[in-house]
């Protein structure tokens, strides 16, 4: 019997004090939309939560949004922290407001995408899918 | 890929998905009283304008919105705007100040002085505003759940510094509830947030009768993907219910609407956003004068500031930003706004350099000085499809007041989500119509360019936190503890017997107690609000 593919699965998360939340609302509706089993986290999260949640949740993605400049501080520290939990296979991606010579160096980190303003949500389905 | 403009369907809804004939006539406003809503600049309801020369007899404010680093980084940036001609400063604070969080808060680690300038202590104000006369620049500052405590800030720094508090001008946000509904910037429950914003404006009302004490935003509504319709009458509905507030307080309408003021964004779509302007006019007018009784002219009139979208501001071909901002700045300007801010084409990547906000500064004054939009007082009122277009703004507007109403009003809607919801939904068709190319984007779904350099784009100082954490830590040492305790006791006690808060916080604030310090005292008694992480 042949089952249907499972869905893969996306942890959004707003982490630090950023409320700025439009965008990862309208990614979170996209890519549920285009068949992705989303859990958003909602505002404020540390990054030990959202590395909780990821591994509690069993996601294939790991989505962060950041709009106030503490990108630098804040993904790395996040990818430590899913080293040191052995959760390097989640593919981390990264939106919001993020100047393009950080997004080499967070690319560099190991992250897999990061997605300014007025990307396309079926470029970030199609990144997410292949 | 080029697109014939009367083949896409961009060009036949407004941006906010109004449907726009080829045509306009007499007989679009047939349907209602042009005489009675369109009036007479200077005259109720003010459709064409709050003044009867508008900018014939004065221009707008400029007045930039800035703030990154320690204070004294932001200082310089006041300096050299004011230097280059803007005629009124506004104040960025950065995240863990409008959290209501120290700089040495574990929370606040990676985002100090990243948004918007640092401020722990009125020392930190009075570094701030250094070297500028308080009592002849109007200052505004952009800070809602901890404005209070910011403004005993504020106003200790300035009485330290022989400031009389009746010649002192400008605006402080202080508008709760917009952050309930989209900015996310809340720590206090609606009800007791809702308290504090009308224990300032009781206070200034007294005591800074210049001061504007609140200045009711659709800005930041619109920004998180709202249309131009649901901001208009979220922020009415939201000026509506701290008037309510207001007379519940016991005090009187005349006392204090002449300075409740306004807040808007300024988006692509020219005349929606002309047609939006107007009829806030209008249907404030209406609003204070006939359901609230309000005697004074003063009273009636909608005072408003006006940002350029940001939301809108593209990171493909940033350059064309400017051309971007300078339609959205015209926009406001034709509908008549008081003070403009116009956005710098870098930020979609950081804040603004020097450079772009120096553009951005120009942008405005060429509107200003060589456009001849400030020749003639409300070069668009009579208009067939402005007014219509004004007049369909208003009905659309009170649909919305109605589905708060049937919502069980503003509290409730907002402890249910209903604006949340409906502001999210917003942005996501937006975003669907984008990604369908049905509303086209220059570079981003339409004349894309792509493979181009980047701009150079500003950096915040790394030293930035350690310093700041570092002067706070002296101004703790230097402090007497006895009198921090005393007066955040006294701050506790005022919240709970229900008393204004604002005498205990300006003694909290010469006693050099900090803002999470206030914050926390005001959460003992209030509690705090989490917000559901529906989307």
């Amino acid at each position: 019997m042949n089952r249907p593919p499972l869905a893969q699965r996306i942890l959004l998360a707003k982490v630090g004090l950023d409320g700025h939340d439009r965008g990862i609302k309208v990614v979170a509706r996209g890519l549920r939309d285009a068949g992705f089993h989303v859990i958003y986290s909602g505002l404020w999260q540390s990054i030990d939560a959202v590395v909780q949640a990821a591994a509690d949740e069993d996601v294939d993605w790991l989505g962060v949004s950041i709009l106030n400049g503490a990108h630098m501080s804040l993904v790395p520290a996040l990818l430590e922290a899913l080293r040191q939990r052995e959760l390097s296979h989640i593919g981390v991606i990264v939106g919001g407001i993020i100047p393009p010579a950080d997004q080499a160096k967070l690319i560099e980190l190991g992250v897999r995408g990061c997605f300014g303003p007025g990307t396309p949500l079926p470029s970030i389905v199609e990144f997410c899918n292949s | 890929m080029n697109f014939v403009a009367a083949e896409s369907p961009a060009f036949r809804t407004s941006l906010s998905g109004v449907p726009i004939k080829p045509l306009y006539s007499p007989a679009d406003l047939a349907d209602f009283s042009a005489q009675g809503e369109i009036g007479r600049p200077g005259q109720f309801p003010y459709t064409r304008g709050i003044h009867e020369s508008m900018y014939c007899g004065r221009l707008w404010t400029i007045r930039q919105f800035a703030g990154f680093g320690r204070p004294r980084d932001t200082n310089r940036r006041f300096r050299f705007l004011l230097d280059q001609g803007q005629t009124g400063l506004s104040t960025a604070f950065d995240l863990p100040t409008l959290m209501g969080l120290d700089s040495d808060d574990p929370r606040s680690v990676g985002e100090v002085g990243r948004l918007g300038v640092a401020v722990d202590t009125i020392d930190d104000i009075l570094a701030l505003f250094d070297g500028v006369d308080l009592q002849k620049v109007s200052v505004s500052m952009t800070i809602n759940a901890p404005a209070i405590v910011v403004m005993a800030f504020y106003l200790a720094a300035a009485r330290q510094r022989g400031c009389d508090w009746r010649q002192l001008r400008g605006t402080i946000q202080n508008d709760i509830l917009k952050e309930f509904h989209a900015q996310n910037e809340f720590v206090f429950p609606p009800e007791p947030s809702v308290r504090l914003v009308v224990d300032l404006i009781a206070f200034c009302t007294r005591y800074v009768p210049q001061w504007n004490p609140v200045s009711i935003s659709g800005y930041h509504i619109r920004e998180a993907g709202s249309t131009a319709q649901q901001e208009l009458a979220f922020t009415l509905a939201d000026g509506q219910h701290y008037v309510q507030k207001c007379l519940e307080r016991g005090l009187s309408i005349d006392a204090f609407a002449p300075r409740l003021s306004f807040f808007f964004n300024a988006h692509n779509d020219l005349f929606e956003e002309v047609a939006k302007y107007r009829a806030a006019r209008a249907l404030w007018a209406e609003m204070i004068r006939d359901d609230y009784g309000a005697k004074s002219e003063a009273s009636w009139k909608l005072r408003f500031h006006a940002q350029t979208a940001g939301c809108s501001l593209q990171a493909a071909q940033p350059e064309v930003n400017v051309v971007r901002v300078a339609y959205q700045a015209m926009a406001a300007v034709l509908g008549g706004c008081q003070s403009l801010h116009t956005n710098s084409m870098d930020e979609t990547f950081a804040l603004p350099s020097e450079q772009a906000v120096t553009l951005a500064l120009r942008t405005q004054q060429v509107l200003a000085h060589e456009t001849g939009v400030t020749n003639t007082v409300d070069p668009l009122g009579g208009s067939y499809f402005v007014e219509s277009f004004t007049h369909k703004m208003k009905q659309d507007a009170d649909a919305c007041f109605r589905a708060i109403a049937d919502q069980g009003g503003m509290i409730a809607a907002v402890e249910n989500g209903y604006f949340r919801r409906q502001i999210a939904d917003a942005a996501f068709v937006y975003q669907t119509a984008v990604d369908r190319s049905e509303k086209l984007v220059v570079g981003v779904n339409a004349f894309q360019q792509p493979d181009r350099n980047p701009i150079a784009v500003m950096e915040i100082d790394p030293a930035t936190e350690p310093d700041q954490i570092d002067a706070l830590l002296a101004v703790k040492q230097n402090r007497s503890g006895a009198d921090v305790t005393r007066s955040l006791d006294a701050l506790r006690h005022a919240a709970e017997h229900r008393d204004n808060v604002m005498s205990s916080l300006l003694q909290a604030a010469d006693d050099r107690a900090t803002v999470q310090e206030c914050v926390d005292a005001l959460a003992d008694v209030y509690g705090r609000f989490r917000p559901s992480a529906a989307w």
